[in-house]
């Protein structure tokens, strides 16, 4: 039975990609679970096969949906889909709907394709803290191709940059001025623009608007070598769904023969060695068990200290720690 | 925050729910109540929306490693559904996921399917904060799935 087996025993089971262990294994990545970690260490070594291509763009803009044809089309192509979808966390109770899987129902029952629900539990930036260890679950199971899906995005959510090989930004009709919202953040981080809802009749002054943004870029993006198209989809009329994914599949291509996959891999595995960083060293000072972190945010509520400096007595105190305990307070 | 999550070591542990509608049943303003109380109290609750099949909803209680798998039936095709969803779950080596059933059944049917292995049913008249409550107290019960 899989319930309690320990992680490192699941790992077999994930490089032959047993749905049962992957899930478990992603849950105790997310549960922050340190027993994990070594079995995480061992999937890494199978990973980096996948393309990993990430969905983003505002809320109803068709994120769902177009994973749901996206995957429907690659898996006539003979590849599996990995899907991640990350939904927000409520601020207040900590709880989430997750209904990203209600466009996706098509989907399930197939054996090529696993879908997973993320919560974003208070990590900022469109993803949540755990969305690359499942990445690597799934890429290290053998999937060809993993979607992974922000939440609805404002302006600059844009952490799938450092996390995808290919990023899709999807706008659509209706949503009044979002171009405008978008033009500082998303529209830059794009290599593949989709308009969704193109059955729709205000469908072509999106494009319009889209097309004119970008092409006043042009200058600025010629060094990549790489133009981002504007595709135009209707998951209602089945149109564009082809085109996206020849799109998504000479944007692979391009990644590789220019060299910039490379350049992208760096920039993921330094986004995810600071980033997780971050999250230990956070980890470590909400666990200790003195009163380090209270005295100090008193000093910064009575003006005695500032913001500032109090963090740098903060992080002057991992140093003593180690020295004392040994690395004992570590998460 | 549940009592669950007050162990650092667990902190980030929560409660993972499937809320499913199975079958010919088109009522889901109650689920959506259910799915929105155990929000409320700090679960991740995923909802697939109305007509799954049961290989369906065990598919995907399995990819999503829930806790417990939410099933409302109003249809009066309980008594073969949660059977069903019970040799499914067990089938696919996944009976530590928790079925709980909800929705109008008479009593005796009630006591057969928790005899076949629904972990609780909740009757039409269950407040919101029983349904919480109920949650919590089966995965207590289950004790936890993490290795150590």
């Amino acid at each position: 039975m899989v319930t309690a087996k320990p992680s490192l025993e699941l790992v077999a089971e994930v490089l032959n990609g047993h749905p049962r262990s992957i899930s478990r294994l992603i849950s105790r990545v997310e549960a922050r679970d340190p027993e994990c970690r070594p079995a995480l260490a061992q999937i890494y070594e199978h990973t980096g096969r996948a393309h990993l291509i990430g969905i983003t763009g505002v809320p109803g803009s068709g994120k769902s949906t177009l994973v749901r044809e996206l995957a429907l089309a690659a898996r006539k192509t003979d590849r599996t889909i990995g899907i991640i979808a990350i939904d927000p966390s409520s601020p207040f109770s900590g709880g989430a709907i997750l209904g990203d899987r209600i466009r996706m129902n098509e989907l399930t029952g197939d054996p090529g394709i696993f879908i997973r629900s993320m919560a974003t539990r208070g990590a900022l930036g469109g993803l949540a803290r755990a969305s690359m260890d499942a990445v690597d679950l799934l890429d290290a199971a053998g999937f060809d191709m993993i979607l992974l899906e922000t939440v609805g995005v404002g302006q600059d959510e844009v952490d799938i940059v450092q996390a995808a090989h290919t990023t899709v930004v999807v706008s659509a009709p209706g949503l009044g001025d979002d171009v405008q919202a978008m033009k500082a953040g998303l529209l830059e981080i794009s290599d593949i623009h989709v308009v969704s809802k193109c059955d729709r009749a205000d469908a072509n002054k999106t494009i319009i608007d889209l097309k004119a943004m970008l092409s006043l870029g042009l200058r600025m993006n010629s060094t990549t070598g790489w133009q981002p198209p504007v595709v135009r989809t209707s998951a209602e009329a089945k149109e564009g769904i082809d085109e996206l994914l020849a799109a998504i599949d000479r944007h692979r291509e391009h990644l590789q023969h220019s060299g910039e996959l490379a350049q992208r891999r760096r920039r993921t595995a330094e986004m995810r060695m600071l980033k997780t960083a971050e999250d230990i060293l956070r980890a470590r000072f909400i666990s200790r068990d003195d009163d380090i972190v209270v005295d100090l945010v008193e000093r910064v509520i009575t003006r005695a200290l500032d913001p500032y400096t109090a963090a740098l007595n903060l992080l002057a105190t991992l140093d003593e720690g180690k020295s004392d305990d040994g690395g004992k307070k570590r998460p | 925050m549940s009592e669950r999550n007050e162990n650092p070591q667990h902190r980030d542990a929560i409660i993972r729910v499937l809320i499913a509608k199975v079958g010919l049943d088109g009522h889901d303003r109650g689920v959506k109540i259910v799915a929105r109380c155990l929000r409320d109290a700090g679960m991740d609750v995923i909802y697939t929306g109305l007509h799954r099949t049961p290989e369906e909803v065990v598919s995907t209680a399995i990819q999503e490693d829930v806790d417990v798998l939410g099933v409302s039936l109003l249809s009066g095709a309980h008594m073969t559904i949660f059977p069903r969803l019970i040799a499914l779950l067990r089938e696919s080596d996944a009976a530590d996921i928790l079925l709980v059933g909800g929705g109008v059944m008479p009593d005796e049917d009630v006591a057969a399917l928790k005899e076949l292995g629904v972990a609780e049913i909740l009757l039409q008249d269950t407040p919101p904060d029983a349904i919480v409550e109920t949650v919590r107290r089966v995965v207590r019960a289950r004790g936890p799935r993490s290795a150590h």
